[in-house]
């Protein structure tokens, strides 16, 4: 954790723009930059400066916005939710189909349906999000009209409940405004299954394998001599077995949804993380863009581990 | 005489070669055919081969100069006479601007297919070869860079070296090293112990000696395998960079940017956004089933299916 906050601590120091400038603007005179320039602790040594960074995010402080004067950390509380919500939705999306869709292309290995889920997952690995989604909303609001557009909320309903986590669907939910709720549904669904599409062509894959694996085990071809019913064959024997695998799988793959979130969030106006990092970027405001990286790489980070530690709790050989 | 009498195929499916360069192309085509047996995996060969082409032969393939603007007539649909493809919003060719964007296209994956394997098969042998502290420190400067998703710490890069489209493909090859970087030390570590480099090694080889010329070669198959499935996720980020206004700059014909372009327009000129779009998509595509198909040949223990 503390290289990550050391590659975006670098990516800061190396960058082309002078901080100091950012902060004082053109026109200051010399003693203004040399009294930002000391503020800033830019005289001190390298590794004096880094301990100070770190000493300022273990903090949560990430600095203040270049753009609007207002602590990152606080932009970043304010736009998390919204990814959140949308990963959330988009990972649940990729549970149910994908881990149905990836037991039954084990279980009819070479079928239709094999080679359909084959289909899906090759398309999941090669198309880009980005297009998919612009082409998601030409068909679904553009000609057909069957969800919201861009955005979380039509206008309509802005600001017309209180906002208690930050994600609208339970926001919605507490106020029991149901007119929001189906606003909100209506504005999530698209870019929620989109994500969720992506996750699903991994999840089904590494499905199958692990399933295939087992179902070419002993025990199975044991269960199947019993006289056992397909069905407890597959889910209550082989399922089963596949399950703490599948949990990491999961984790990892909702890691990865962070990423894939960054484009979609552009495509839909979604205001999350990756919107907020972008339009930070291209605004060039460093502290913005450090922080929103840093909060995603911790995340990637802690998912991680925590994926390791369902694998030791829930899988009784790595004891 | 009997040699005289056989023919290329049977010379090539001996199972007793006679030099070391007859046992080298043997090898090489009887993994040919094996891949040729696979027909997914020749569709993707046979795309990829029309896009080479159609990058190096752009100019002769290309109805228009990619760059020459005709405002009288934008915004022209598909089908349009002479403009098979359309036109964009300053009524440039679309179909010309494909064939000229597959150069980039090109220029990207292979810049960043040279780079990051290469960086990642040394910083990966150097750490397995040596042990000790190099390795304990290479491998967590690798675990670092790992630890962030790739996009974000591509976008992070693109915003501290600039936009553009050399530093979108250093941003993209600096993402992309580390997992080379651990399957090559994986495979050194293997390498390492067997018998035949403490032969090489009592020989009077020295580790640069080794390194190149006994555990390199070893490293290339696994490596080769996942760069061309890793081309398409590097095409992906490349246009999503393009795309952002991160990559490639206008009026540069690159994929992900045209489809930026046509993004305003979408839902009265699906056409410009869409056909981009479906190239980077048939590209990418491509990769994956050469890919899939290549470590069958190449690294069976892998294999899915």
């Amino acid at each position: 954790m503390l290289g990550l906050l050391f590659v975006t601590f670098f990516i800061g120091r190396v960058m082309p723009i002078d901080p100091v400038l950012a902060v004082v603007g053109e026109r200051a005179t010399p003693e203004q930059y040399n009294v930002a320039y000391l503020d800033l602790g830019l005289d001190k040594p390298l590794i004096v400066q880094f301990a100070y960074y770190v000493w300022d995010v273990i903090h949560g402080d990430f600095g203040m916005s270049l753009l609007n004067a207002r602590p990152v950390s606080e932009d970043i509380a304010r736009v998390f939710p919204a990814t959140m919500e949308l990963a959330t939705i988009g990972i649940l999306f990729g549970i149910v189909f994908g881990v149905p869709l990836g037991v039954i292309a084990a279980v009819r290995r070479g079928s239709w349906i094999d080679q359909i889920a084959r289909v899906i997952a090759l398309v999941g690995y090669s198309m880009p999000i980005f297009w998919l989604g612009l082409m998601g909303l030409l068909l679904f609001y553009g000609i057909l009209g069957w969800v919201g557009g861009p955005g979380r909320q039509g206008i309509f309903y802005e600001d017309t409940f209180p906002s208690v986590t930050g994600m609208i669907l339970i926001d919605a939910t507490l106020a029991r405004d149901w007119g929001a709720l189906r606003d909100a549904f209506s504005h999530i669904v698209l870019p929620a299954s989109l994500l969720g599409y992506y996750s699903l062509a991994y999840i089904s894959r590494m499905t199958r394998s692990f399933m295939l694996e087992q179902l070419s085990a002993e025990y199975v071809t044991t269960a199947r001599v019993k006289g056992m019913s397909e069905w407890a064959v597959v889910w209550r024997h082989a399922f089963r077995n596949i399950r703490v695998q599948l949990i990491t799988v999961i984790a990892l793959s909702y890691a990865n949804l962070l990423e894939g979130s960054v484009l979609t969030e552009i495509i839909f106006s979604w205001p999350g993380i990756g919107n907020y990092i972008t339009t930070a970027l291209l605004s060039a405001d460093m502290n913005a863009v450090l922080g929103g990286t840093v909060v995603v790489g911790l995340i990637f980070v802690c998912l991680n581990i925590f994926s390791d530690l369902l694998y030791k709790i829930f899988d009784p050989r790595s004891k | 005489m009997s040699n005289q009498t056989i023919t290329l195929r049977q010379w090539l499916l001996t199972e007793t070669p006679e030099s070391r360069r007859h046992a080298r192309l043997a090898a090489f085509y009887q993994g040919w055919l094996t891949l040729r047996s696979n027909h997914m995996a020749m569709i993707g060969l046979v795309i990829l081969v029309v896009l080479i082409s159609a990058a190096i032969f752009a100019p002769l393939l290309a109805p228009h100069d990619p760059f020459v603007q005709d405002l009288g007539n934008r915004l022209q649909p598909l089908g349009t006479e002479d403009h098979i493809l359309g036109t964009d919003t300053l009524g440039r060719d679309i179909l010309s601007r494909l064939i000229y964007g597959s150069r980039i296209t090109l220029y990207i994956v292979a810049l960043v297919a040279m780079i990051a394997p290469i960086a990642g098969l040394l910083v990966g042998t150097v750490s397995g070869y040596a042990g000790g502290w190099t390795d304990i420190v290479l491998m967590r400067i690798t675990d670092i860079f790992l630890a962030f998703p790739r996009l974000v710490l591509a976008l992070a890069f693109v915003a501290a070296l600039g936009v553009g489209i050399e530093n979108a493909v250093l941003a993209i090859a600096l993402t992309a090293w580390p997992p080379y970087a651990r399957m090559a030390r994986a495979e050194t570590l293997t390498i390492r112990s067997s018998d035949y480099i403490s032969a090489i090694r009592l020989q009077g080889a020295g580790p640069m000696r080794i390194i190149t010329r006994h555990i390199w070669p070893l490293c290339i198959s696994s490596l080769i395998v996942r760069v061309t499935l890793d081309m398409a996720g590097i095409i992906l980020a490349a246009a999503g960079l393009g795309f952002l206004g991160l990559g490639a700059q206008p009026p540069s014909p690159e994929w992900g940017a045209m489809i930026s372009e046509g993004r305003r327009f979408i839902l009265d000129h699906w056409w410009i956004a869409t056909m981009p779009g479906l190239a980077i998509f048939t590209v990418s595509l491509a990769f994956n089933l050469l890919g899939d198909g290549l470590r069958d040949v190449l690294d069976p223990k892998d294999s899915t299916s």
